[in-house]
């Protein structure tokens, strides 16, 4: 494997931001759909590819990229459900067509918009330089806009204004902590590139100045952490999801938190290493805790099946968030495998939900039931995913939130309390949902679904592997990158 | 450093902030957009005047995108965009002028208390800067949550893109890379802004953004 990437000619974290980049010129220029959707599973199969290839390749540490075990783990994960939601969307869309959402002018742009979205999030996540990273998650959040808004309903653009204005504020609040921390880290290694290099500002983070670290770590919690959906600032993202296409809910509760927390756990490790700066960890597991409970009790009153998941999402980032707040080996390796098995399960279910709004016709709850009688496979598909989230054994999920509150109860056992509370709030809400949904009786259209269940099957599969067994290697793996984070 | 080099360096920031505030209390939309053109000409100044401080000529390049790009490009395609829906006669706010200045006044306030004992290292010139580009986020974010207006909100964004600037050049020696991601990342910014305005338009027949809340997902289902 390592001759394999040797005898590359370009290296492999060049390749992860160079196919999305081709891509794009290439998915514009195509009218045929079939065959834009076809280029689109292609392009993020090699992006998958050669996300794996990265696994055998020296880790690097330049001034504008790194790569180390925290974010190859997520590059791999981030091009895996790229590249099966593509599948899902080659056969999702052709649906949208037929009904008319959509037109072909509007796919061709769709298609480009996604490998964007890709490229944007790897580039936020092999950048080492602060600015590039912060670049990266502004395309990205750009990019996710524009197709929140495909679909030009009212709702849609509702939606994405929303969107666009909280998470441009975000961002733009965001870009003013990394301003900050250049500032603080400029003063210390020199002015000029290096000053803005993560892995040199956390080398020299003991000496930086505490206050000024502070004071840019509130600017880039409140602004990356809206972009992880963390409550007070997750307003954006019940209606981003409901609106949008299915594949990009997918990818945005996948793929697009995951990455903006995992910028924010970049800051956190230079808050770490400076002993008299503010303690992120208690903001952190603060913010969590407030999602979490938040996002529960907030899915009782859902009527909308896609809002329904996406106050689901917050409330998960809520736990990982909360697991990086404690800290230590043991919660780092519960969030870390909670990031993942969320990502993989959460992706699943929006296939699932996708498949029964096209089937229905429609998203509103009350309008969705009695899907064991009409649609038998994808109940099941449905039921396991809903099962996998709440935290049900035997799935990942049930593993991580376990790892959690058996270590959270030995280093916080009071918010621990709050945490299983939140925890079987959402338990409830959503089994409560689960039963009309399968069990009550058929109502409204029903129409068979054409697509296939290949890449919903194949998330629940590996979130049911990873609840039963992980790899010995897997394990060691997320030791040692829970250990870096501290 | 000599101080008058200090104080023009302080006067054109502190332009740059009093521009923001007087955004604040423009009622019609053409006024909005000259006086935000204005205040992209005052930032450019202020970016060129310390490039010249910090002998950075590559300084002058983000001054001179600040000028070209939002001190002409922009206003004149929001005029022209403001005059095609037929707004540019249009007054609106939330709140009223008076609070909304007062409130204003606390951001500003609220920023130099922040950022005058945190920033003591810095040299002094990073400092005044820094307070004032705080405050001038802060007055964007203020215009955008005070307006209906989607024009208004558009340049309640830039104007806090403006500040963000002000805040990179303030750093000295801030690589240019990020300089011209931010200037890129405007220009995306307002195509998008642009897309939607046009797109709100042709739904609703009016850029207010009041008329948008109706058509909140949840929402109809309490009429």
């Amino acid at each position: 494997m390592q001759e394999l990437v040797a005898a590359l000619p370009l290296s492999p974290v060049t390749l992860v931001l160079l196919f999305p980049a081709i891509a794009i010129p290439v998915l514009v220029a195509i009218s045929n759909y079939r065959l834009s959707a076809g280029l689109n599973v292609l392009f993020s199969g090699l992006t998958l590819l050669a996300g794996v290839l990265l696994l055998a390749a020296p880790r690097i540490r330049g001034d504008f990229l790194i790569i180390d075990d925290f974010n190859i783990f997520l590059i791999v994960l981030t091009a895996f459900v790229g590249f099966t939601t593509s599948v899902y969307s080659a056969s999702y869309i052709g649906h949208e067509l037929e009904t008319g959402k959509l037109t072909p002018t509007f796919l061709r742009f769709y298609h480009a918009m996604y490998q964007a979205m890709m490229g944007a999030m790897n580039l936020a996540l092999v950048s080492n330089n602060i600015g590039l990273m912060w670049v990266g998650l502004e395309v990205a959040t750009l990019a996710t806009v524009m197709m929140v808004g495909i679909y030009r309903t009212p709702e849609a653009i509702e939606a994405a204004w929303k969107y666009f204005i909280l998470g441009s504020v975000g961002i733009g609040l965001a870009f003013f902590g990394t301003i900050l921390i250049y500032m603080v880290s400029s003063s210390v290694i020199g002015s000029g590139v290096p000053a803005m290099a993560w892995d040199e500002i956390v080398a020299h983070a003991g000496q930086l100045d505490p206050k000024l670290l502070s004071l840019a770590f509130v600017f880039l919690l409140v602004g990356y952490g809206t972009k992880v959906g963390l409550a007070p600032f997750h307003a954006w993202l019940p209606d981003a999801h409901a609106e949008g296409p299915t594949p990009i809910s997918a990818v945005l509760s996948g793929l697009l938190l995951n990455v903006a927390l995992y910028a924010l756990l970049r800051f956190k490790m230079v808050l770490a290493g400076n002993p008299f700066a503010i303690d992120a960890g208690a903001i952190l597991m603060t913010l969590g805790l407030v999602s979490l409970l938040f996002a529960a009790f907030m899915l009782y009153r859902r009527r909308d099946i896609k809002r329904l998941f996406a106050y689901s999402s917050i409330e998960h980032m809520g736990i990982a968030t909360f697991a990086f707040g404690i800290g230590g080996p043991l919660a780092n390796f519960a969030g870390l495998l909670h990031m993942t098995m969320h990502s993989l399960v959460k992706s699943a279910i929006f296939f699932a939900v996708g498949h029964v709004a096209q089937a229905k016709g429609t998203q509103r709850l009350a309008d969705i039931s009695g899907l064991s009688t009409t649609h038998p496979a994808l109940a099941v598909g449905f039921a396991l995913g809903v099962i996998a989230i709440v935290g049900l054994p035997p799935f990942g999920v049930f593993m991580s939130e376990f790892l959690l509150v058996s270590t959270a109860f030995s280093r916080q056992p009071i918010l621990t309390v709050l945490l299983v509370l939140g925890l079987l709030l959402a338990l409830g809400a959503l089994l409560l949902r689960l039963q009309d949904v399968m069990f009550g009786v058929p109502r409204g259209k029903s129409e068979p679904v054409k697509a296939s269940f290949v890449p919903l099957f194949v998330h629940l599969l590996i979130a049911l592997v990873a609840g039963l067994w992980l790899p010995e290697a897997l394990v060691r793996w997320f030791r040692g990158v829970a250990a870096l984070l501290g | 450093m000599s101080p008058l080099w200090f104080d023009i360096a302080h006067l054109f920031a502190a332009g740059v902030l009093v521009l923001s505030l007087m955004l604040l209390y423009q009622d019609r939309i053409t006024a909005v957009i000259n006086v935000f053109a204005l205040q992209a000409v005052v930032l450019s100044l202020s970016v060129g005047w310390q490039s010249i401080v910090q002998g950075a000529p590559h300084l002058l390049a983000t001054a001179f995108i600040a000028l070209i790009a939002k001190g002409i490009i922009i206003p004149t395609a929001l005029h022209r965009i403001v005059r095609k829906l037929d707004v540019h006669r249009e007054v609106e706010r939330v709140v009223s002028g008076g609070l909304t200045m007062l409130a204003g006044l606390a951001l500003v306030a609220l920023s130099i208390l922040l950022v005058q004992p945190v920033v003591e290292t810095a040299d002094p010139v990073a400092r005044e800067d820094f307070a004032f580009a705080l405050a001038v986020v802060l007055l964007g974010l203020l215009l955008m949550i005070t307006r209906r207006n989607a024009v208004t909100q558009v340049v309640g964004f830039m104007s806090l893109e403006n500040g963000l600037i002000l805040a990179a050049t303030g750093a000295r020696g801030m690589p240019l890379v990020v300089e011209v991601s931010v200037a890129f990342s405007v220009l995306i910014a307002f195509i998008v802004f642009g897309v939607f305005v046009f797109r709100i338009r042709e739904r609703f027949d009016t850029v207010d953004v009041n008329v948008l809340e109706r058509f909140r997902g949840e929402r109809r289902e309490h009429l």
